[in-house]
């Protein structure tokens, strides 16, 4: 199998940004589960409409910590707006590319973003209704 | 420092089994078909190097033949067999654990128009033989259960398999790839109709292996196209493969006694090191029934490939389960054979130690893999 990780790759899953959980996060969710091999756990907090601070906790191979890593560190101070348009493939191409086999942690982790963004707007609505 | 813990994936050849070899890939290139000097030299050495192995393994000298591997093997005498004896029964019986290039052969056979049917193995990973007796039936034409498992080290008890497929009158054919030299074979002895192996697990080259049939059984071509090997299997035959196996095979028998003691002694002295400094960690199966060189082991909480990468990283080699298996990212199929929870498939590392570790590199090992588990543990969602 070829399964060679770029060096930017190897250097996220060896020193991953943003590990932990954020303290009173506005929103935290899970993504895949230990059957399936990879599971994702995001917390993040917003400020004046922007991603103040996101982190993640992880069970899943190198590739699942690296893009989870490189995600956070992407979309923290992004508008949700600009977060919503961030893609799975900016991740690869960011980390120079990603064996063929691995390409759905990346969208792992961008399903991860996408509902984290989800549930901090069905909070909102709650609180506006 | 590296650290190879990977001997059930492949061996380091032995500089001897190398040595041995180099004459047939430079000077002595004959091929062995060929009728002038160059090529029978050749073909003397080949026919002495078939017999010695057949000795080794108390097999008749006429049922040996070469091949690319185990796993060309295994699918010759699966179809082979399955597909020349058709008269006797179209029914087919593997273990759950059987290496992929069985399994998978069996399952192509089945969708083919065979009868299959996999026999359950208990959580050591040994067949029940029980239900087996049960299974095999008046047209079972082949039995097949690998000696020693790849993933778990699970020896079986070959003689009592081979006596419930012969009260049926189904042929027995048994995987031993990793059974070299972890145990003593005695093919006439202990029923065993067939078997398939390969040179790179016991310190050969890779490329060469061999499968036999008892003479008189009836088989199949799976290459057809050429006199060689009696017309059974067409291809050039691959002499220094064939000789590195032959003085491969040699060495493991007449060193057998002294490597498994030390082996076993690594291997013991790893398992007890790491509950000492690790917690959370299962042995899957037990280790009664055990080859002397295998660990397979669950790490609570955390994924076993980025262990597998982390270890890597700090030189230390070691594998997920099969190398097959972790091709196509599943989890280990023989795990979930023995009751394993699904939830715990994907926390494992096997360690397979061989004749080149020593004390030194089982300690840099559990010493780093402390570091890579707490590391990993530390940031895990699971509680």
């Amino acid at each position: 199998m070829a399964l060679n990780y770029t060096k930017k790759t190897v250097n996220h899953f060896l020193k991953p940004k943003n590990v932990g959980e954020v303290k009173n996060a506005d929103a935290q969710i899970e993504v895949g589960n230990m059957v399936c091999g990879d599971q994702l756990s995001f917390s993040m907090k917003l400020k004046d409409g922007k991603i103040k601070d996101i982190k993640f906790l992880s069970f899943g191979c190198a590739s699942n910590i690296a893009t989870a890593s490189l995600m956070t560190e992407k979309v923290k101070g992004m508008t949700i707006a600009q977060a919503k348009k961030f893609s799975w493939k900016d991740i690869v191409d960011d980390l120079g590319g990603l064996p063929k086999q691995k390409i759905h942690c990346s969208m792992m982790a961008v399903e991860g973003l996408q509902r984290l963004i989800n549930s901090y707007e069905d909070r909102l609505k709650i609180k506006q209704a | 420092m590296n650290v190879y813990l990977d001997n059930a994936a492949t061996t380091r050849i032995d500089p001897r089994v190398l040595k041995a070899m180099m004459p047939y890939l430079s000077e002595k290139y004959g091929n062995a078909s060929s009728i002038h000097a160059l090529g029978q030299d050749n073909n003397l050495i080949l026919e002495q190097t078939r017999a010695a192995i057949a000795g080794l393994l108390k097999a008749e000298t006429s049922g040996l033949l070469f091949t690319s591997g185990a796993s060309e093997a295994n699918n010759y005498i699966l179809r082979g067999i399955m597909s020349a004896n058709k008269a006797k029964g179209k029914h087919l019986v593997v273990s759950a654990i059987e290496h992929p290039s069985v399994l998978q052969t069996a399952r192509e056979l089945s969708r083919a128009g065979y009868e299959l049917d996999i026999a359950p193995v208990d959580a050591d990973g040994r067949v029940d033989l029980k239900a087996l007796k049960k299974i095999v039936r008046e047209d079972t034409a082949l039995v097949s259960v690998m000696a020693v498992n790849n993933e778990i080290g699970t020896i079986q008890d070959l003689e009592a398999i081979a006596q419930i497929a012969h009260a049926k009158g189904a042929y027995f054919h048994s995987d031993i790839v990793q059974a070299i030299p972890y145990l003593r074979l005695d093919l006439k002895k202990m029923g065993i109709d067939a078997c398939s192996l390969s040179a790179h697990k016991f310190y050969g080259p890779k490329g060469i292996g061999a499968s036999y049939v008892r003479p008189g059984i009836k088989i199949n071509n799976l290459i057809s196209g050429g006199e060689q090997e009696n017309g059974r299997r067409a291809g050039t035959y691959n002499l220094a493969g064939i000789v590195g196996m032959g003085t491969a095979l040699e060495l493991a028998y007449k060193e057998r006694s002294v490597y498994l003691k030390d082996v076993k002694l690594l291997r013991d002295y790893l398992w007890k090191s790491l509950k000492k400094e690790i917690p959370e960690i299962k042995l899957n199966g037990g280790l009664k029934y055990r080859s002397a060189n295998n660990l397979n082991i669950r790490f609570g909480r955390i994924e076993g490939e980025a262990i597998l990468m982390d270890l890597s990283l700090r030189g230390i080699y070691v594998s997920t389960g099969s190398a097959c298996s972790a091709h196509n990212l599943k989890s280990s199929s023989v795990l979930s054979a023995i009751g394993l929870a699904d939830y715990d498939l994907n926390c494992n590392i096997r360690f397979t130690l061989g004749r080149f570790n020593n004390k030194k590199e089982i300690d840099y090992t559990v010493k780093n893999l402390k570091k890579t588990v707490a590391r990993l543990r530390a940031f895990s969602p699971v509680k």
